[in-house]
């Protein structure tokens, strides 16, 4: 970092000579001005609120009264009373440790088929981009009937000879619904995938054929030439993966609300079925939302971001001995 | 296999004469060719198997739907006026519009000096300043958004498009992030030459570095616009049970849990007019879209 501002500094800012206070103080007025939406919003928008969820987190508070300050009873009870708690935990991690490594594994042989053809890979890569392009809500509802118990995908496996009583029943089956999520998010791969792409796309073919002429097949290049030059952007789609992975919550929110259509609210729904689709995030949004347990709310939500906090910097500092950066090979 | 050994062979290869290629790896290559094609086009259909389906749906009758058949016949065209009648999806229509429109004013404008201030101007503590700009994009929305409801409740702005918008006029850390990295890449010697001229930073803002960063502007307002287009979290949050704030993203989701049933045709119907706009925006903007993309990778 320190490095690109010393290159970009124009040499005559720092060797002009002293201008006097007045200049250096409109100068600073300047910086003030400009930086001031950033400043006024980070200061409203996220400081503020931030300290203040903190404080919530250790009161009792239902949005009418007043908070009640109850020390760290929140977070004892989340971790000791609560039994959903732990089931949205178990749930979020199966996003964390399962869908994301899968999503980041599939974004990246999408990407890799994308580079095979000599011809027409322009084409392929928009339709590959297309469902990223489908808004999530769109997208759920889509796929709640395409997977829909009688829906296309199951009157094909019809058709394909699987008996009935084995079909699947997707979003309808607690075993099911996770896995069909997870189908969802690869559908809508399309920027991971792209990133991919651009970094398989700028490995030096020569590399690939001076490993051909010493005698490589295609899983050595792959393993010894691409993976390592797009180790960066594994690096890059885990850890941004993580980060919205524990916040999982629109699929499952649009998927347990719909699918059981009825006269239930959405709310009672959030979970189904069976709390399979009861994550981290749907779990404090029920809390805060509908129950209005704002201080309880508010010690899951910093007990989450503690957590991201602590997994980032996990990966980055366990990333030195994976990820290469430029130089290395090229 | 070492950097100085493919250096070799590389000069190597360049120095063999061109012959014809044999046949038979004429043939290898053209048995590849069909491999490496008929791999692409089945994930191709995987890909766009359930575009298609929500597509053919929407034309369908209820009693069509019930059939198995994938595509209709005939189509039918009623299920669109049906989702405009049955549901205020016109007001919905309406709201998104209000909120991605400005939302998208409100991050352009307000990110745009922000920007110019980490990039094109020099004080101490800039990068110190903009990583804590950076770590903001890590914090989970949780964490803020129950005490932003407290303080948009206390506000009366619950039910309506306020809590929206108004947060999007102050600056959004991707927005700046992007902008900056662009900033960057124009030769500081442009505003050197326009300061020695007397302008003002502002003027060297507005007349020098925004008319030469038209395709970053346009690149976040776009994806900015998708956001809001596709956002659930937030208006979900916020604009409460009022059916007359909410947008398409949370109004479609309202429609199915309101015992609709299995009318699969109208929910499609719904789904494709929420898509379709999407989808137009993509392949005009194609270009822009795939610049924004690349930018985001450049190195900060």
């Amino acid at each position: 970092m320190t490095q690109v501002v010393a290159a970009d500094r124009p040499p005559a800012v720092t060797s002009r000579p002293r201008r006097g206070r007045s200049l250096r103080a409109r100068k600073r007025w300047t910086v003030l001005l400009f930086l001031s939406p950033w400043i006024i919003g980070f200061v409203v928008f996220i400081l503020y609120p931030m300290v203040s969820s903190l404080y919530f987190s250790f009161t009792k508070y239902d949005l009418l009264g007043q908070p009640q300050w109850v020390g760290l009873a929140n977070y004892q009870a989340m971790f000791t009373r609560d039994s959903m708690f732990w089931i949205s935990v178990r749930n979020t991690f199966w996003v964390v440790l399962i869908m994301v490594p899968i999503d980041v594994v599939f974004g990246m042989g999408v990407a890799w088929i994308l580079t095979r053809p000599r011809r027409g890979s322009s084409v392929y890569r928009t339709i590959y981009y297309l469902p990223a392009m489908v808004p999530t809500v769109a997208a759920a509802l889509g796929f709640l009937f395409v997977l829909s118990p009688d829906g296309p995908v199951n009157s094909i496996l019809a058709h394909l000879g699987v008996p009935a009583n084995k079909v699947p029943l997707w979003f309808a089956d607690p075993t099911w619904a996770k896995p069909s999520l997870l189908l969802l998010s690869m559908w809508a791969i399309g920027n991971t995938m792209i990133i991919f792409l651009a970094a398989m796309l700028d490995v030096p073919t020569h590399l690939y054929e001076a490993a051909e002429i010493e005698g490589a097949g295609g899983w050595a290049k792959f393993r010894h030439i691409t993976l390592p030059t797009i180790s960066p952007v594994i690096f890059f789609s885990l850890v941004i993966g993580v980060i919205y992975g524990f916040q999982y919550f629109t699929e499952a929110y649009v998927v347990s609300t719909s699918s059981a259509a009825g006269e239930q609210g959405a709310s009672s729904a959030l979970g189904n079925p069976e709390n399979s689709l009861m994550f981290y995030g749907t779990w404090l949004y029920q809390q805060g939302f509908s129950y209005f347990h704002m201080g309880y709310a508010s010690a899951m939500a910093w007990v989450l971001f503690l957590v991201i906090m602590v997994c980032t910097f996990v990966l980055v500092r366990t990333s030195g001995r994976w990820v290469h950066y430029g130089g290395a090979i090229r | 296999m070492t950097f100085t050994a493919a250096k070799v062979d590389m000069a190597a290869i360049r120095v063999m004469p061109r012959r014809p290629v044999p046949a038979q790896i004429r043939r290898r290559r053209l048995l590849y060719d069909v491999a490496n094609h008929s791999l692409a086009i089945v994930v191709a259909i995987v890909f766009i198997f359930p575009l298609a389906i929500v597509f053919f749906t929407a034309f369908m009758t209820h009693q069509q739907l019930g059939t198995g058949h994938l595509l209709p016949h005939p189509w039918y065209f009623g299920n669109f006026s049906k989702v405009i009648h049955d549901i205020p999806f016109m007001r919905y229509l309406a709201n998104t519009i209000i909120y991605a429109v400005l939302a998208t004013v409100g991050v352009v404008l307000s990110s745009i000096p922000v920007a110019y201030a980490f990039s094109r101007l020099q004080w101490r503590g800039r990068d110190a300043t903009f990583l804590l700009v950076l770590a903001t994009m890590m914090l989970p929305a949780q964490v803020t958004s129950v005490s932003l409801y407290i303080v948009f409740t206390r506000l009366h702005w619950i039910g309506t498009l306020l809590p929206l918008i108004v947060p999007t006029f102050f600056g959004d850390a991707f927005t700046i992030f992007l902008l900056r990295q662009f900033f960057l890449t124009i030769p500081q010697e442009l505003s050197e030459a326009a300061r020695v001229d007397g302008a003002s930073e502002w003027q060297i803002l507005t007349r020098v570095v925004v008319p030469l960063a038209k395709p970053a502007v346009a690149a976040v307002a776009l994806f900015q616009f998708l956001y809001a287009w596709n956002d659930f979290y937030n208006p979900l949050l916020y604009t409460g049970n009022s059916a007359n704030n909410m947008t398409l993203a949370v109004g479609l989701t309202q429609f199915t849990t309101l015992a609709r049933g299995n009318a699969y045709e109208i929910q499609m119907a719904a789904s494709l007019m929420f898509i379709v706009p999407v989808i137009i925006i993509f392949f005009l903007a194609q270009k822009v879209f795939v610049e924004g993309v690349t930018l985001t990778g450049v190195k900060g």
